[in-house]
């Protein structure tokens, strides 16, 4: 079997996640070749022959140019399956090489079992086993389900950046703007969810954080609402935290909030929904309305 | 200018899920339904475009059995003109590949500007629709908006990347975009509004007419997943398990 792993080269650096599709390709036994975007003089750890298009004429992300690059690889190497992280990059990607590739897609696996694919389902309350029904697949992996594999030393080959595309331009970035906070630098954190039901219901939370000298934090609907501002988001769209203690009210765990603090130290969550999945990381699981539990909680701490 | 928006009907997250009895899918009974989060943020963006240029026909579809028509009406009512269901009681294997050929077979005499869907649907995530429809069609395609302006037969837009970063992005109609959360903030429908939507064209296709190509990833089997961490759970009255729990952290050290 072999595999054709495309790698993401962001800000300077292969990004980790590459080596996480390493140790998959590890993991099923397969052969693997890799392809990037990137300068022609990266080095990746990786035992294996490295496409590199340069990416001074590739210029900044165009899916259809980075698509008909990959598909060129594809043709000279023949791979049963083409595998990206399931990331803004991976998502974006995968489905446009799966329909000219004439390949079905499997998007965000996190295991393998000896007949196929797992992937999660219904916010991670269930799985599927699936497999796919053309010999060969596009497949997106779930960023952190395999832990990466960095070894050896590559060969690279650079491919020319002989395609373009007039449809799609692009036109900057444009990065969150940071205020006081950093949660990053913060031992405990309280953060607030959908669950808190209404910006009125912030105050309860926050009291929490107060009375525990912790920072508030938030999950994105609560952002997105304008309930709390942007800086307080954890997760894979806002900040990536490690806290000594992290206090989630209202937080189903998402995997895209959970990848924000899954590391953290120590976490409580509190959730009227005994199946939410942040019991999956939860080291207290207080199964409660947090309308009712928090401030009692508050009130004890304080006295 | 001609838009279509693509909204899917998926379960309220916070039901409790079990295998259904074939062992592909969830039980299906004693669900409620709603519009998929992303795809409400779609509508409410086309909704404000036909506000803003006037001379915009917004037609709804939606793929499933006879209750997804509840989700179009309720698009109906949010402002769109009018609804597409294409009727699928065995939605039952249909891959994503299936369910974009279905949407691009529909589409492809209709001379759509601009056809929005969700990012990703609640339930499945796979992220593949949207980007798999403008393949098909041959069209411009931009994922994961998170803002959206239209100008001079262009849209600009900003798609999300990770931690915080956007790119701005200008694409030629037509064009493709999947919502991401937080698009926009999407209205309630007023009273009149849900009366009017009533009224409002909704057609129905079987699905037989739009879908001729096998899938392309199959399901051998849905299971419930085995809990990993086994985590101290609290039950009870707020009161003694507030004690518990600063018990806890009290023996751990950590307040
Ligand atoms: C590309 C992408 C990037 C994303 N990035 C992020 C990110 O950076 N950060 C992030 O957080 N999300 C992110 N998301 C969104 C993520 O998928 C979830 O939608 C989000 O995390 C859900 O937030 P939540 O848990 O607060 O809300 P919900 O999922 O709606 O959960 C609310 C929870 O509150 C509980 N609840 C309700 N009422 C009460 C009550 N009275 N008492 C106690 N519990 C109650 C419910 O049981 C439920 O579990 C991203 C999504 C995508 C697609
Ligand atoms: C055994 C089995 C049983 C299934 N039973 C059902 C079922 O009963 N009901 C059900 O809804 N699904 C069912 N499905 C799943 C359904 O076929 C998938 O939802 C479909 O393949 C699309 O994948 P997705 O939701 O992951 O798409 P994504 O690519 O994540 O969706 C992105 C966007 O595509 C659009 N879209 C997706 N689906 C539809 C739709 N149906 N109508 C209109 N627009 C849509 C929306 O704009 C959505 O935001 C079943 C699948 C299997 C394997």
């Amino acid at each position: 079997m072999k595999l054709l792993l495309v790698g993401e080269y962001k800000n300077g650096n292969i990004d980790d996640s590459f080596y996480e599709l390493v140790a998959f390709a590890g993991k099923l036994g397969a052969e693997a070749v890799a392809f990037f975007v990137a300068p022609t003089d990266i080095k990746p750890e990786f035992n294996g022959k490295v496409y590199v298009a340069d990416v001074e004429k590739a210029k900044e992300y165009n899916p259809k140019v980075h698509r008909d690059l990959i598909l060129k690889v594809a043709e000279k190497e023949n791979p049963d399956y083409i595998v990206l992280s399931h990331s803004s990059y991976g998502w974006d990607l995968a489905p446009r090489i799966a329909y000219k590739w004439d390949a079905g897609q499997i998007s965000e696996i996190v295991d393998v079992d000896n007949d196929g694919f797992v992937v999660p389902f219904c916010n991670a309350k269930l799985r599927r086993l699936l497999k796919p029904n053309t010999g060969k697949a596009v497949l997106t992996l779930q960023s952190g389900a395999f832990a990466p594999a960095k070894e050896g030393s590559a060969s690279v080959e650079t491919i020319d950046v002989d395609v373009a595309d007039e449809g799609l331009e692009f036109t900057g970035f444009e990065v969150v703007e940071k205020g006081g906070v950093d949660l990053t630098k913060a031992e405990i954190i309280v953060s607030a969810g959908r669950g808190v039901g209404k910006k009125e219901n912030i105050e309860i939370v926050e009291k929490l954080a107060k009375v525990l000298g912790a920072e508030l934090g938030a999950s994105r609907p609560v952002v997105d609402a304008g309930w709390l501002p942007q800086e307080r988001q954890v997760g894979t769209t806002g900040q990536t935290v490690a806290p000594k203690l992290y206090v989630a009210c209202g937080i189903s765990g998402a995997i895209q909030h959970l990848a924000g603090m899954k590391k953290s130290n120590f976490i409580v969550a509190i959730n009227k929904d005994k199946d939410a999945p942040i019991s999956e990381v939860a080291d207290v699981f207080v199964v409660a309305d947090l309308l009712e539990f928090v401030p009692v909680l508050t009130e004890k701490l304080s006295s | 200018m001609n838009v279509l928006v693509c909204v899917k009907q998926v379960p309220d997250m916070e039901s409790k899920f079990t295998v259904s009895s074939d062992g592909l899918w969830y039980d299906q009974s004693d669900l409620t339904y709603k519009i998929n989060e992303y795809d409400e943020y779609a509508v409410e963006e086309a909704v404000r475009l036909k506000e803003k240029l006037g001379d915009v026909t917004i037609t709804v579809l939606s793929i499933g059995p006879d209750r997804v028509k509840e989700a179009i009406r309720k698009a109906l009512a949010l402002g769109a003109d009018k609804g597409a269901h294409i009727k699928d009681d065995e939605a039952h294997l249909k891959d994503p590949f299936q369910i974009a050929t279905i949407i691009a077979n529909y589409a492809k005499d209709k001379n759509f500007d601009i056809i929005f869907t969700g990012m990703q649907s609640e339930d499945r995530g796979s992220a593949q629709v949207g980007a798999l429809v403008a393949e098909m069609l041959g069209m411009n395609c931009v994922t994961t908006i998170v803002d959206f302006e239209y100008a001079d037969g262009k849209v600009n837009v900003k798609r999300e990347l990770e931690g915080g970063i956007k790119a701005k992005v200008t694409a030629k109609l037509p064009v493709v975009l999947t919502c991401q959360l937080g698009l926009n903030t999407v209205r309630y429908p007023t009273l009149p509004n849900i009366m009017k939507a009533k009224r409002k064209e909704l057609k129905e296709f079987d699905v037989s007419e739009f879908l001729n190509v096998d899938p392309k990833v199959i399901t051998l089997k849905a299971f419930v997943p085995e809990k990993k961490k086994g985590g101290i759970v609290l039950e009870g009255a707020p009161d003694e398990i507030a004690d518990k729990l600063i018990n806890i952290l009290k023996e751990k050290a950590i307040i």
